[in-house]
């Protein structure tokens, strides 16, 4: 298929999953929005006086980058698994785009683009709702914004495996429910690394996530548990290991071809 | 399309279809295709009958990517499926037999949709979608949510959506199931007009009636393996004229397939 028409096709999937979005926003957008409203309110406002400063910062200050990401990873994540699922098990719609030309690494790109979209939106959304209650200062705008799109890109992949692998709604929840939100939430959105016991301390190291939103957080504030280059590096590895293992996984069909 | 495009290689018509040896395993063991071989020449309505779970939606499927085959060879105009499938899908279309576009989205945004996954511009697919629409009697529904389209609107716009590409090579996989009798005698003369436009028809259908009005070439097929195979002159002409009839009053064709189908040790190779 010729680049020109490649990028056609990669239009029309992204086209439909942003149509997609915006059609049902009570149930796209809103969602991490008021999630995010009661998390600063409650561990920010309420509990975040109690607590004082981390790191330097108001508690509040410091909890909002972890809770931008939060939204972030887990839209793309949820936003790519379900329509992909959907479009494969329900009304089987999936088979449109595979019977035609489009290349397996055309169809990745097109979902995926539409899961980063979502993610960063939303990312996008929960700060400026943070401005209600204090919004950070943002000492690298560029960090932030490659490391919003880059941890969009990278959950958004892993949505499409679990997407392309889930053969009922069990499999579509019991990823984000039993792993995502665990990885998310002990690594690091309310606390700092150093505020742990050794122990658990290098346990949270093995934990991507930990990387992703201190990476996220140094964006902000210029501070962060590790270095941002350790950070990036494990973005960036874990973005190439979800990008071949999904063109490979459409290439072969597994999952979706009899 | 008006005019009558048939591929031809020094004059001699092309093969639409060539279907060498074609096996398929699912996983568990079950063997769905043992060996199939068939072709179809360009420009023809071509009817593969079996009954059900014979391999015929086998078949489609490892045409059209959705199916891997375990063996044998696939070629769709010449171009093997196996080695360059881009190529061999954009030339064609797919009437599946599960109704299966997106129920919310509107019959107008399913076919523009679908051109744009086969690199159709925008600005060139919204008018040949109205057009297409128009051809079905869709075009008043082609704002309506596709789920609250009747039974005979949705089968009509899955041939839409197979059309918008404007595929050398149609595949329709009972298309006229569950359709009244006036929608499809209709569609009958759609498909012959595509035939006359130079358009292949790979048709599957239980109507076996249909098939004989409409197909020039046939191929029936039973577990797995091609039963009989050749022009509708020389399938019909297999019919023994003093074998005992079933008294269900079916055609020609319908008695040649019930006595193929349930005696699989017979087998016919009208060509």
């Amino acid at each position: 298929m010729p680049l020109e028409k490649q990028l056609i096709s990669f239009y029309t999937i992204l086209r439909k999953g942003i149509a997609r979005i915006f059609t049902i926003w009570p149930q796209t957008l809103l969602p991490s929005v008021v999630t995010s409203v009661l998390y600063f309110a409650i561990f920010g406002n309420i509990l975040g006086a109690q607590i004082g400063e981390v790191g330097g910062v108001s508690y509040l200050l410091f909890v909002v980058p972890g809770l931008v990401m939060l939204a972030v990873i887990t839209n793309a994540y949820t936003d790519v698994a379900m329509v992909f699922f959907i479009s494969k098990f329900f009304s089987r719609n999936i088979d449109e785009i595979l019977v035609s030309p489009t290349p397996p690494s055309v169809i990745v790109a097109g979902f995926v683009a539409s899961g980063i979209f979502r993610g960063m939106f939303v990312g996008v959304l929960v700060l400026m709702t943070s401005l209600f209650f204090s919004f950070p200062p943002v000492a690298h705008p560029f960090i932030v914004l490659l490391f919003l799109f880059l941890s969009s890109f990278v959950f958004a992949l892993g949505g499409l495996i679990n997407g392309i692998y889930a053969k009922s709604f069990d499999g579509i929840s019991i990823v984000p429910t039993f792993v995502l939100t665990p990885l998310v939430y002990l690594g690091g959105v309310f606390y700092s690394i150093h505020s742990l016991p050794p122990l658990w301390q290098t346990v949270s190291l093995f934990n991507p996530v930990f990387y992703i939103i201190n990476g996220f957080r140094y964006g902000f504030f210029g501070t962060s548990d590790v270095s941002l280059l350790t950070c990036f590096l494990v973005l960036f590895a874990l973005m190439l290991a979800l990008l071949g293992a999904n063109v490979y996984f459409l290439k072969k069909g597994l999952g979706l071809k009899q | 399309m008006t005019e009558t495009i048939i591929p031809c290689i020094l004059g001699q018509r092309m093969d639409a279809l060539r279907i060498t040896d074609l096996k398929k395993r699912y996983a568990g063991g079950t063997d769905a295709l043992r060996g199939v071989s068939l072709t179809v020449p360009a420009g023809e309505l071509f009817a593969l009958l079996g009954p059900n779970g014979a391999g015929k939606t086998t078949i489609i499927g490892i045409i059209t990517g959705l199916v891997t085959k375990t063996g044998g060879s696939v070629h769709v105009f010449g171009i093997d499926i196996e080695n360059e499938p881009e190529r061999a899908r954009a030339m064609i279309g797919l009437c599946g037999q599960e109704v299966n576009f997106d129920p919310w989205m509107k019959p107008l945004d399913i076919l523009v949709n679908q051109a744009g996954y086969y690199g159709i511009k925008r600005s060139v697919a919204i008018p040949r979608a109205k057009r297409i629409l128009e051809d079905m009697g869709l075009s008043d529904k082609s704002n309506n949510i596709g789920f609250r389209l009747s039974g005979g609107m949705k089968r009509r716009l899955m041939i839409a959506r197979a059309l918008i590409h404007q595929p050398k090579f149609l595949i329709l996989d009972e298309p006229t199931a569950g359709v009244d009798v006036e929608l499809r005698r209709s569609m009958w003369d759609y498909l012959t007009n595509l035939t006359k436009e130079g358009i292949t028809i790979l048709l599957t259908t239980h109507y076996l009636e249909e098939a004989e009005r409409l197909a020039s070439h046939v191929a029936i097929i039973n577990k797995g393996e091609i039963v009989a195979k050749g022009t509708m002159r020389e399938i019909l002409a297999l019919h023994d004229e003093n074998a005992p009839r079933s008294g269900y009053g079916g055609g020609k064709l319908e008695e040649i397939f019930v006595k193929l189908t349930s005696d699989s040790t017979s087998s016919s190779q009208a060509t």
